[in-house]
């Protein structure tokens, strides 16, 4: 990285989560634990490709540069701007999801970072969500990624409102207030099975939805 | 002296007198330990600096300011007001032309001083366009609420509010009177309503006015605050074109309006399930639970002023 890019990059990156808190008022709430400097996968759920940039944002700066999004490598691999915004000013692990070798190769790419003392952001639907339904079904990865990481917290999230403000399809943002709440962490319990697993950490995610029910059609 | 310094002045030293009492009270308690009451008082103090700056910080820039103030008060409550309702993915273009179309140009009409358009601009315009652009994804699912709700959202925070600046393009029979001097009566009669009442409320409340619609309300602070206003208004007659008399019928009128605005926001809010619009001004909670005294009381006062006291 040359010295304007790493200059641009260090600038972005102060600059970016001011620019996303203005226009969403986006609100952290440690409702289930406490910002610390230790290691923890953040899995919320996803509306928006602002989604990664909301919790981060919502981190105290300590802990941003430890923290890492994972962001699928169709969307965010494409085109000179992004790559630079996701590799050098969030240094997001991008993944491929297509087939399920594919999948496999991520889950590896996830364990390494883990390995190197990073936190991650994950989305475990795996794609936006823009059904009537609150969450689709979470993916097996991040059962798998427990199991492997016993000592990492899993904390789960729920990111208010970012699906009206940006949803899948639309460029014009609407400014509408967004907040994050981060609810108490979860880990494998023992010889729990991978469905009830998912199912627990989907229910810990919804849980913390600040009026239950809303974003579905009565 | 231009009465604006008088007014200027008496509000300044009521602050600088509720942040002293305020302190002392707080001191007061030190001993008995904290006290959350006495905490929001000094919070909500401490928030009154601020917002009273800026009005006449905007006051001070003329009816280019007072446009750009309430024009951002428009924005932050319709905001909140948004955020909180059921819309769907198909009405995010009608969301967008709320904000970006719709509230820039009512208060486009107020800077040209184009009052026909300004009054009918989105009671018949808005209208008429919202729906049309909500229908345009071809979502019928709970379309008539998705519809009504964002008009009421538009009514209230945008059109209601635009009043308040929009009284400064009044022309006045009463040539001597500055009519940016009507912001000051209409804010400080409604909000002075509001602080009266709480006053009250706290001190002598006892029997609730309205138990499933808002705790806080009680008839001890209604009659005390509304009487207090009223008063309050009939003593601010040199800063208006009003006489005594008249000038306590119109603070009778805005804090009554004020009274049932804040009513009808607090419905509202029970309905949407949240107790404060947001929490953007510490102590007071969201922009809308600061303006919701101001809601039904701007309008009323703009038009009974227009047609009474202008040529």
């Amino acid at each position: 990285m040359s010295f304007v890019q790493s200059f641009l990059a260090s600038t972005l990156r102060i600059l970016v989560p001011l620019v996303a808190q203005s226009i969403t008022g986006a609100k952290a709430r440690w409702q289930g634990c406490k910002p610390e400097l230790r290691q923890r996968v953040y899995f919320a759920n996803h509306g928006s490709h602002g989604d990664f940039l909301l919790i981060w944002s919502a981190l105290p700066e300590a802990l941003r540069p430890m923290t890492w999004p994972v962001v699928g490598a169709d969307y965010w691999n494409k085109g000179g701007v992004r790559r630079f915004l996701i590799r050098n000013v969030f240094r997001a692990v991008t993944v491929e999801r297509e087939s399920q070798g594919e999948r496999r190769v991520a889950l590896e790419h996830l364990n390494e970072a883990l390995d190197e003392n990073g936190s991650l952001i994950l989305f475990p639907e795996g794609t936006r969500n823009t059904s009537d339904t609150q969450l689709l079904p979470f993916k097996s990865g991040l059962y798998h990624l427990a199991v492997a990481n016993p000592h990492v917290e899993f904390v789960p999230v729920w990111i208010e409102n970012i699906r009206r403000v940006l949803p899948k399809g639309d460029i014009l943002p609407v400014p509408l207030l967004c907040s994050v709440t981060f609810g108490e962490p979860i880990s494998v319990g023992e010889a729990e099975k991978k469905s009830d697993f998912l199912e627990r950490a989907q229910n810990a995610v919804v849980a913390l939805a600040p009026r239950d029910g809303k974003e579905s059609t009565p | 002296m231009d009465p604006a310094h008088y007014l200027l002045f008496g509000i300044f030293a009521i602050l600088a007198i509720s942040t002293f009492v305020g302190n002392m009270l707080a001191r007061r308690q030190l001993a008995s330990g904290p006290n959350p009451v006495i905490k929001n008082l000094n919070a909500r103090i401490k928030s009154w600096w601020f917002m009273i700056t800026l009005v006449v910080v905007a006051f001070l820039a003329g009816l280019p300011g007072m446009i750009i103030l309430f024009g951002l008060a428009s924005f932050a409550s319709l905001r909140e007001f948004l955020s909180l309702l059921h819309t769907k993915r198909s009405d995010h273009l009608a969301l967008w032309v709320s904000f970006f179309v719709i509230l820039p140009l009512q208060y486009y009409w107020i800077v040209i001083d184009w009052y026909g358009v300004f009054s009918i601009f989105m009671p018949v315009y808005a209208f008429v366009a919202l729906p049309i652009v909500a229908v345009l994804r071809g979502d019928p699912n709970r379309y008539m609420q998705r519809v009504a709700e964002v008009q009421w959202a538009l009514m209230t925070c945008v059109y209601c509010v635009s009043h308040v600046p929009a009284l400064m393009t009044l022309k006045l029979s009463d040539q001597s009177t500055n009519p940016a001097l009507l912001i000051f009566f209409l804010l400080i009669v409604a909000q002075g309503s509001d602080v009266l009442q709480y006053i009250f409320g706290k001190l002598l409340g006892r029997r609730k006015v309205a138990p499933t619609l808002s705790p806080s309300k009680t008839w001890e602070g209604l009659i005390g605050g509304v009487a207090g206003a009223t008063l309050l208004g009939g003593s601010l007659w040199w800063i208006t074109p009003f006489n005594v008399p008249e000038a306590m019928a119109l603070a009778f009128l805005i804090s009554m309006m004020g009274f049932f605005g804040g009513l009808v926001m607090s419905a509202i809010k029970r309905d949407l399930k949240v107790k404060d619009w947001s929490d953007m001004i510490a102590g007071h909670g969201g922009t809308l639970d600061r303006l919701d005294s101001l809601v039904f009381s701007a309008p009323v006062f703009f038009h009974v002023t227009r047609y009474a006291f202008t040529v």
